[in-house]
């Protein structure tokens, strides 16, 4: 095959690598993005999307099986899913995206090439397709080759023992499900099967599930789950997996399946970055405030670049560094990178948690005192401000609740622009709805709440 | 009610316009009679303009800094019973004889500024004070444009809640110049300021660019051994401590001059270059160049060959300090013959004066030290000052201003010449 040349080379097309791509395609730069798979990365094709749909459908059969228990006086007969076509769906979407994705970056003129990628030198990458192998030689080279789920030794991926990206790929519900880790992932695919029937076991070392989050933030989450009927071993420590049984150190726990989701690890190992002696974080690529790695012309963005792991960060790196390559006066001056967390009830936090930062203090607004919430049957959960007690700026912004995660949107864009509690206490937020809760919240830190 | 209109008096000597320099009022403002309404600026004086009604500011006449016709509306007052202006009387804004438009209408009319503090520099505050290791508060969209004005927004001040920085934070820094480049300590200061020249400025400017435009100087630096003359100066005011006035170098100076042009009567003289005409004036009208706050101003001592040397310092005083306090009268900064500058202890080793028009000499005095003069034996530490002159060489030959200047050298070594001969 003939050999490529371009300005910019982008290894990886997951949401950091194609934004990258279609922003330097406005910018007129000569792009190639390369990747062994299909177009849009883990996010959409084993991540953020694929986890989303079986979510709603969970919700949904969820939502039919229990109204009969519920105070609407609607009654349905028991229903039924077929799993199978529920995942056909889903794939279908998926499916839609990368044909889209493909499409935006046609339209910016960024080239793809299918294949994996191998850094000869600094400057020169080799792909390999089957028994194609062709080289490409670029002027700037963003390594966007992501992340992938951490293997346990003891519990290798394989038969009864899947990752995230198996779990979404089941279809049969099967009816006893263990799940090993108690971060988002597990627990956003734990209770996906639990709403579908599984008898759930989530087996967590630390001693609480979502460790990262403070107590009050994961406090509804556990409540749910154990109404869910969902067991949770805090503190317990997963062992191997025999006789249709993971084994722990607090016993055996019945498991047709288990889905191990211990965290993920860059996608370093392959490609050649060792050999480039790039200067390292940890297990990650070390990025300066451009995204430049130490190697002149090399850049590297999202989750190989380390913590957090989210696709709008990378999406926000891609775009920068495609301007940064085209001149442009920019580097990363994110005041917060808003996380969501699609359990049940959803979680959002933004900025800084309470005591995180010295001189802080912060307030709640609990749902209980929210129209909207009741009407929508769960009033669980709250909003809560994190500020300056010297001069009100909000540096935080948390909310746990029901579909709550649209709330991202202010919280993100309430601390970029620098509000303070007055600001936020002085927008006029819609009645009713649960973001009353953040006004609410500011009014409540400024002492003058007025539905509490 | 009725609109009472008051028009620019006329504030002097024959002249047809006058520059706006300060309202003391706005519109809105209720005024009595004798307030004082505006001053303009005449020949070197500011004139204050009062008020001959009671009533409320309906309109100003003109922004700072505007030349206004005398007998134009300066101002409108809406005053109780009948004003002045009715609808048979002249339009305020049909005066043909007027340049510009006689009335600002009150919508455009703008605050009054003080006219001491024009176009302030923006105004940038305190350094901010921040935590270290936080983060300003900006939005996205200034901290963009921060980078790419290559600002460290962490020096900036906010005027926003918390500090936070806004585009008009940002812009007000630039502006003031504040601007650093990344690690340098010494930031490059690209700030402008803007100042009008109006007033004063103005008029000095006016008259400096006549002066330099229309008359070809030419300029001598003489030596002056004053040692004679300060030990005399020094008895008269040991003598006369406390009693008379303290008597400087000006008074000796004026005496010189006085006598020198007794000779060269050409050398006190106003030249009115339009007609062609050179007055030579009897009497010894010596202007004295004076530092005020609002800039160069030149009382005239009158008739300078007519007073006493205390005579002539007491006036020196008198006019110096009312040129400061700005009370002078008109006719105090007008009239002049012959001008004297002198910048006392900053005076120079030499200075090319430039001569207040339409005179055509003036006399410059440059710092007094000790330096060491041969005296065909040995060194002799002796009080020496020179004085720079300059005189108007289309009138004035440079034989005659080489005369003139050794003559004033003459009577200064030699003081007892300058009363024995006079």
């Amino acid at each position: 095959m003939t050999d490529l040349t371009c300005k910019l080379l982008i290894i990886g097309a997951g949401p950091g690598g194609y934004v990258c791509a279609i922003r330097a395609g406005q910018l007129g730069i000569d792009t190639i993005v390369v990747d062994a798979g299909k177009p849009g990365g883990t996010c959409l094709n084993v991540g953020c999307i694929p986890s989303k749909a079986m979510i709603h459908a969970a919700d949904e059969f969820h939502k039919i099986a229990h109204v009969n228990d519920g105070p609407l006086g609607i009654s349905a007969s028991a229903p039924s899913i077929d799993l199978a076509q529920t995942v056909a769906w889903k794939d279908g979407i998926v499916q839609r995206l990368n044909t889209g994705v493909s499409a935006l970056m046609k339209k910016a003129k960024a080239r793809f090439v299918t294949g994996q990628a191998r850094f000869l030198d600094g400057k020169t990458v080799e792909v390999t397709n089957g028994d194609e192998v062709q080289q490409i030689r670029a002027e700037y080279v963003v390594i966007a080759t992501g992340s992938a789920p951490v293997e346990l030794p003891f519990l290798p991926f394989g038969g009864p023992i899947l990752s995230s990206t198996e779990a979404l790929d089941l279809t049969e519900v099967p009816e006893t499900l263990a799940v090993v880790g108690g971060g988002y992932i597990g627990l956003e695919l734990g209770t996906v099967f639990a709403k579908l029937g599984s008898k759930v076991t989530v087996v967590e070392a630390e001693d609480r599930i979502l460790s990262l989050y403070d107590k009050a933030l994961t406090k509804p989450v556990a409540k749910r789950l154990e109404d869910l009927g969902v067991t949770v071993m805090t503190g317990t420590k997963a062992q191997g997996y025999s006789d249709g049984a993971l084994q722990t150190d607090q016993g055996k726990v019945a498991a047709e399946k288990v889905l191990v989701t211990v965290g993920r690890r860059p996608r370093t190992a392959g490609i050649g970055i060792e050999e480039l002696a790039l200067t390292q974080d940890g297990p990650f690529v070390k990025i300066d405030s451009f995204c430049q790695t130490s190697m002149r012309g090399i850049y590297a963005i999202g989750d190989v670049t380390g913590e957090p792991m989210l696709a709008h960060r990378a999406m926000a790196q891609g775009e920068m560094v495609a301007e940064h390559i085209a001149g442009h006066a920019v580097e990363w001056d994110k005041r917060a990178i808003p996380a969501v967390c699609f359990t049940d009830p959803e979680v959002v936090t933004c900025g800084a948690l309470p005591g995180e930062i010295d001189g802080t203090k912060s307030s709640e607004f609990p749902f209980k005192a929210n129209g909207r919430a009741m009407t929508t049957e769960r009033d669980d959960g709250f909003v809560r401000v994190v500020y300056r007690e010297e001069d009100h700026a909000v540096v935080g912004l948390q909310a746990v609740g029901a579909e709550i995660s649209e709330l991202s949107a202010s919280f993100s864009l309430a601390i970029e622009m620098g509000a303070c509690l007055e600001d936020i206490a002085a927008t006029i937020h819609v009645h009713p709805t649960q973001s009353e809760g953040l006004q609410e919240a500011c009014l409540k830190a400024l002492g003058h709440a007025l539905h509490i | 009610m009725g609109v009472f209109a008051i028009r620019l008096p006329d504030v002097g000597e024959g002249i047809a316009e006058a520059e706006l320099v300060e309202w003391h009022v706005k519109v809105g403002d209720v005024v009595r009679e004798d307030d004082v309404l505006a001053a303009v600026m005449t020949d070197k004086a500011a004139v204050e303009v009062p008020s001959s009604v009671d009533g409320k500011v309906l309109a100003l006449g003109g922004e700072i800094g505007d030349m206004i016709a005398i007998g134009a509306v300066l101002i409108r007052i809406e005053v109780d019973g009948e004003g002045n202006e009715s609808g048979d009387v002249e339009a305020p804004t049909a005066a043909p004889v007027e340049e510009r438009p006689a009335v600002v209408e009150a919508v455009a009319a703008p605050a009054p500024k003080p006219a001491a503090k024009p176009a302030a520099a923006p105004v940038v505050s305190a350094p901010v004070k921040r935590a270290a290791g936080t983060k300003p508060l900006a939005s996205p969209s200034v901290r963009a444009r921060a980078r790419e004005e290559g600002v460290d927004l962490r020096q900036v001040p906010g005027s926003g809640a918390a500090g936070r920085i806004s585009h008009a934070d940002l812009d007000n820094w630039i502006a003031s110049g504040g601007i650093q480049q990344g690690g340098v300590t010494r930031g490059q200061n690209t700030g402008v300021e803007e100042v009008r020249v109006i007033g004063m400025r103005r008029k000095i400017a006016e008259k400096m660019a006549i002066s330099k435009r229309q008359i070809p100087h030419i300029t001598i630096v003489e030596e002056v051994d004053m040692s004679a003359l300060e030990d005399l100066r020094a008895a008269l005011n040991a003598k006369h401590k406390g009693e008379r006035a303290k008597l400087t170098l000006l008074p000796f100076l004026m005496r010189a001059i006085v006598e020198a042009v007794r000779e060269q009567p050409e050398l006190n003289a106003r030249y009115d270059d339009e007609a062609g005409v050179i007055h030579r004036h009897g009497g010894v009208h010596v202007g004295i160049a004076t530092q005020t706050p609002n800039g160069l101003n030149v009382p005239v001592v009158k008739h300078a060959e007519a007073g006493s040397l205390w005579d002539n310092a007491e006036t020196v005083a008198r006019l110096a300090q009312e040129a400061r306090d700005g009370t002078i009268k008109r006719d105090e900064l007008s009239g002049g013959t012959i001008t004297i500058t002198s910048l006392g202890p900053l005076g120079a080793i030499a200075t090319t004066p430039i001569i207040n028009h339409p005179e055509v000499a003036i006399v410059g005095v440059n710092k007094m030290q000790i330096r060491p003069v041969w005296d065909g034996q040995q060194f002799q530490p002796r009080k020496m000052m020179n004085i720079s002159c300059s005189f108007d060489h289309r009138v004035i030959d440079g034989w005659d201003a080489a005369v003139f200047v050794q003559k004033l050298k003459t009577l200064l070594e030699t003081p007892a010449m300058l009363f024995v001969e006079g």
